[in-house]
């Protein structure tokens, strides 16, 4: 195997060992979400008027698992690594930068599809699920498991200690992800919030994944893509900036 | 002959601190090298510029010729570092992280040297374990293991017996040994200092970010001309001897004298104060009284 191929196997290995904790757990979380929400919220919102509310959750669970556990899986893995000082086993030998992103990245990508596939599987049942544009789901999927499979990096990177990587966590990711339209369309909101939600990259994740399973969105999933794809192209050259300089990895 | 490692005029500031104030240093190809220095003399900062998890502020270092910076995949790939630290991943084990560490380096089929690796270090029994569960010494052994798993032709082993126990040390400094028979350079820094004498043919001493000797084994220990005399007498040390005394055995004294000639007269002095010699011993100096000497000159 490559210096990149290991470096991605190891990266699965490690969430796969423990599993019932990176994908038993995120999706019981989700399962709880839509039995409390759709039970109490069902037959009080309409949001799409061919959709039923509990259909409509699903895509906005699944994406919100997957985004979550793509940045667990790489911000987890550099800080703890960092902590333990096991991470000279992969400055140590002749990884490029590249490398050493792309495999981190790709196993959070895989880690985020694995939960999301998983949380699909489980909310199937409820249905009312369609799968118009299974296409758009994919890259909606990969684009957005990217994003925050790099953002995790840029956390990891950074952070000096376990608190920082969990305010990264708590502060930022976890309210763009439920401000983004995870249980509701931006259509219901005021005006002011309405257009705030445009300035959430995460928003546009979520709508254009839910897009790809009944064929309505809030906004055009081309542009929502655009505003993914370009917004992944940031954090990647952010993170690969890190990584050059050697920042927090190499004094 | 390409030099093994080759670092000039390498500096490295932490803040307003010099880790390293300008080193320049060669290892031949083959050699077994020692690198020595009280705590915070800027042996680690200088492996860890070599090994590329330090970045020098100015300056130049190889492995093989093959600069760390601009040419790091073949320097990280003829090198292996033994870290000081004692390291682990907790998720896999031993064989697992041999396997892993292996693959980063990009080399395929690699079971056997990987097995027989284990042998060597005695950690077949453990193979199959979770890193979590070893013992101290047993996870030395496998970061011996991982800096040896892509058979690198330059092995640089920092502090690699810090609170190991003999066993373990006698296992690894053979196999240590016939590594460097094969033609492997080896880089050693260690507290210990008779073991860096029994196995080191040339050694460097740092201080301070400096190297402030570097010659053969042979040559270091020929720069202490005095000897010591380790007495144990019925009764007091002559006060005429006193301003000799080097230091106390644990039942005795250690005399520190300039030459052979001295050994007569002082055993006269002896023997006039009346008092009788239960045992005596004449003792070459090693290489701590010449890393003491050295240390305290420069």
């Amino acid at each position: 195997m490559s210096g990149f191929s290991t470096l991605l196997y190891k990266e699965v290995l490690r969430f796969w060992k423990v599993g019932a904790q990176t994908i038993g757990a995120p999706v019981l979380t989700a399962l709880l979400y839509l039995l409390i929400f759709s039970h109490v919220l069902e037959n009080r919102v309409r949001v799409y008027d061919a959709v039923p509310y509990a259909a409509f959750l699903v895509p906005g669970l699944v994406m919100m698992s997957l985004l979550q556990n793509a940045f667990a899986n790489s911000s987890s893995s550099l800080i703890q690594s960092k902590i333990t000082g096991n991470i000279i086993f992969v400055l140590l030998p002749p990884l490029s930068y590249l490398e050493f992103f792309a495999a981190y990245v790709l196993a959070a990508v895989i880690r985020g599809m694995v939960v999301g596939a998983a949380v699909l599987a489980v909310t199937l049942p409820f249905g009312g699920i369609v799968f118009l544009h299974p296409l758009w789901i994919l890259a909606f999927a990969f684009a957005g498991s990217a994003v925050l499979g790099a953002l995790g990096m840029v956390a990891g990177i950074w952070a000096e200690k376990i608190d920082q990587v969990a305010a990264f966590q708590n502060f930022l990711i976890m309210p763009l992800t439920f401000l983004s339209g995870v249980f509701y369309s931006i259509h219901s909101l005021p005006a002011f919030w309405q257009g705030l939600s445009h300035f959430n990259p995460f928003f546009y994740m979520i709508d254009g994944f839910r897009y790809g399973f009944f064929g309505v969105s809030d906004v055009d999933p081309v542009r929502s893509f655009a505003v993914v794809a370009a917004f992944l192209a940031l954090v990647t050259a952010l993170a690969l900036e890190l990584l050059r300089r050697g920042y927090k990895l190499r004094h | 002959m390409t030099a093994a490692i080759e670092i000039r005029d390498v500096r490295k500031r932490f803040g307003t601190v010099d880790a390293l104030a300008g080193i320049d240093l060669e290892v031949r190809q083959g050699e077994f090298f020692g690198l020595l220095g009280p705590n915070g003399a800027g042996k680690t900062t200088l492996i860890s510029v070599l090994a590329g998890l330090v970045r020098a502020d100015s300056g130049s270092a190889s492995v093989l010729g093959h600069d760390v910076r601009t040419d790091y995949r073949a320097a990280r790939r003829s090198l292996g570092v033994v870290p000081q630290e004692l390291v682990f991943d907790p998720f896999f084990t031993v064989r697992e992280t041999l396997r892993i560490q292996s693959g980063y380096f990009g080399v395929r089929g690699n079971e056997a040297w990987i097995e027989e690796v284990m042998q060597r270090l005695d950690l077949v029994s453990k193979a199959d374990s979770n890193m979590r569960s070893l013992s101290g010494g047993m996870k030395r052994r496998v970061l011996v293991a991982q800096a040896l798993v892509h058979k690198p032709p330059v092995i640089v082993l920092d502090e690699p017996t810090a609170g190991v126990d003999v066993g373990l040390r006698q296992g690894l400094w053979q196999f240590i040994r016939e590594l460097n028979r094969d033609g492997h350079t080896i880089v050693l820094t260690t507290h210990y200092l008779e073991e860096a004498e029994l196995l080191c043919q040339r050694i460097a001493m740092l201080k301070q970010g400096r190297v402030v000797a570097l010659d053969s084994t042979s040559n270091l220990l020929k720069r202490v001309h005095h000897l010591f005399l380790r007495l144990r007498l019925a009764g007091e040390l002559p006060g005429e001897l006193r301003a000799l005394e080097h230091g106390s055995a644990a039942a005795g004294h250690v005399l520190r004298l300039k030459g052979y000639d001295d050994v007569e007269q002082t055993l006269a002095v002896i023997r006039k104060s009346g008092c009788r010699i239960e045992e005596m011993e004449l003792v070459q100096p090693d290489l701590e009284d010449v890393f003491v000497e050295v240390m305290q000159r420069s």
